[in-house]
């Protein structure tokens, strides 16, 4: 295969909170057509890559391009068209609760085109087939489960025709049977549709079953990066301890606390006083 | 002791600095929304047609108060006939569009505060934004607007029940003349009392909805977040809606 051009390139990124810096330096290539994890502990800014990718966040520094956009600059209605070819899946789907299952995937047609209601009856359908639940068409939000929740949301997320499908945590709280599901789907939406897809999760075993490449999310930087069997054998200490779920290593254990013992024996510390 | 009050007082100003700037960002997109009139319509019935049997029991129960204490007061200067006027004079002026505004902030406005809370709370909003869906022009703008619409309907059927009450009790029960009790109204109401009442209620229904949907939308997105946002709207809407209810008072004497 040969090496297209990255449609999401971040250069020297930085990024902070309240001052407290989430990214500095952060370097990363999103190669189209393939999927590519973002993993790391918690913590380390991988929703916060996912939210400045889509433009919901704003770089402080460096440079972040999307899909030819500069998003430094992108605003209103440049990043309203850049949104309309990307599709995002939320952690818990984040379906519009006042609307039926259909008329949630139906949502963005009825809000974007003037398509006929034969036609998009038809696309809704044959997008909820995609995922399984076209018996639960007419079913509200509150009536799925959290693996059908998401299954629908991702219906809806490709309901567009997007170029670029990006997913938040797609497996946290899924039991075995849904997590295979979404799995596979990741894969397939991906290759039947042409997508690029950009996956973040902290489920090791998982993400490397279906990405192409993976990125390791580390103190504000990407601390390694390649295919999953490559991330495998990668001799550095944050990766070993991410991959192979060490309790301790070069992410503590303890969050930064003054001298245990000193604290512990300290007189006038509030109500022990 | 004063430094805190300094502190609220500027809190306040920054308040309502805020909430001007989003009232601003509203109007500015309120042509676009104007077209999804089938929104508008949904939110009209949100507000108003949910609202109306509690407006419709409140409207009757103040009206017959209304007959009770004006026939007892009016009896002393031996003129109940003028009952009829004192309550619609009461009613359409006064009781109707604030009374309205407050059951409205209490049962509509926590409503339209909560539901916008919990759809940012739950990502609904960002998920909106994600698919190029303006959540203000699709979710904000057709809440304020069916209350603005609503308010002054719901207070026009509040101030028909609540003469129907006052004539429940003045006429039916205190025995006061059905053919004066009509015609003195008939006579004493004028057209810039009907104005006055209607005037006030839009007011009130700009500020009640605006306050719902501010807070709604900014409402910190967890439990704790969403229950201040309700809470928040229902005071601030009610002390603002007695406060703009002197200034209209005084404008229109």
């Amino acid at each position: 295969m040969s090496q297209a051009a990255p449609i999401v390139e971040a250069r020297n990124l930085s990024y902070a909170v309240n001052g407290r810096p989430i990214f500095s330096g952060l370097d990363l290539d999103i190669l189209p057509g393939r999927v590519t994890a973002v993993m790391g502990p918690s913590g380390t800014g991988k929703t916060t890559l996912l939210r400045l990718i889509t433009g919901q966040l704003r770089p402080l520094g460096g440079s972040l391009v999307v899909a030819g956009q500069d998003m430094r600059t992108v605003r209103g209605d440049a990043l309203y068209a850049l949104r309309k070819r990307m599709g995002m899946l939320f952690q818990n789907g984040a379906l519009l609760t006042d609307l039926s299952v259909f008329e949630n995937v139906a949502f963005p047609l009825r809000e974007h085109t003037d398509l006929p209601e034969r036609l998009i009856r038809l696309i809704v359908l044959t997008k909820l087939q995609a995922v399984g639940l076209r018996g639960a068409a007419s079913l509200m939000p509150s009536e799925l489960s959290g693996g059908m929740a998401r299954r629908v949301a991702l219906a809806r997320a490709v309901v567009m025709d997007p170029e670029i499908l990006v997913y938040d945590e797609p497996f946290v709280g899924l039991d075995p049977i849904s997590l295979g599901m979404i799995l596979r789907l990741i894969r397939r939406l991906n290759d039947t549709l042409g997508l690029t897809s950009i996956v973040v999760s902290h489920d090791v075993h998982e993400i490397t079953q279906v990405a192409d490449r993976v990125y390791l999310l580390s103190g504000g930087r990407v601390a390694a990066g390649g295919t999953p069997a490559e991330l495998a054998s990668n001799p550095s200490a944050v990766v070993k301890q991410f991959v192979g779920g060490l309790p301790d290593g070069p992410v503590p254990f303890h969050y930064p606390a003054p001298d245990y013992f000193g604290e512990l024996l300290e007189r006038s510390h509030g109500h022990s006083a | 002791m004063i430094g805190e009050l300094r502190r609220s007082l500027v809190g306040a100003l920054g308040g309502l600095g805020d909430i001007s700037l989003f009232l601003v960002r509203l109007i500015a997109d309120m042509p676009r929304a104007l077209l999804r009139f089938d929104l508008i319509a949904k939110q009209v019935f949100n507000s108003g047609g949910l609202s109306l049997i509690i407006i419709m029991l409140s409207g009757l129960f103040v009206g017959m108060v209304l007959g009770l204490q004006g026939f007892e007061l009016l009896q002393r200067f031996g003129s109940e006939e003028a009952l009829g006027t004192a309550a619609a004079i009461g009613l359409v002026r006064e009781l109707s569009p604030v009374i309205t505004a407050l059951l409205f902030a209490g049962r509509a406005g926590t409503a339209l505060a909560s539901e916008i809370g919990l759809m940012r709370a739950t990502d609904q909003l960002s998920a909106m934004e994600m698919m190029a869906v303006d959540p203000i022009r699709r979710v904000v703008l057709p809440r304020f607007l069916g209350g603005i619409i609503a308010m002054p309907l719901l207070a026009a059927i509040f101030s028909m029940i609540g003469l129907y009450g006052a004539q429940l009790v003045g006429v039916q029960m205190m025995g006061v003349d059905s053919g004066s009790f009509w015609s003195q109204m008939q006579a004493a109401v004028e057209l810039r009392d009907i104005n006055e009442g209607l005037v006030k209620s839009a007011i009130f229904g700009i500020a009640c909805s605006l306050i719902a949907v501010y807070e709604g939308y900014y409402a910190q997105p967890t439990a704790e977040g969403v229950g201040l946002a309700t809470t928040r709207t229902v005071v601030t809407s009610a002390v603002v809606v007695l406060f703009l209810d002197y200034l209209l008072t005084f404008a229109f004497l």
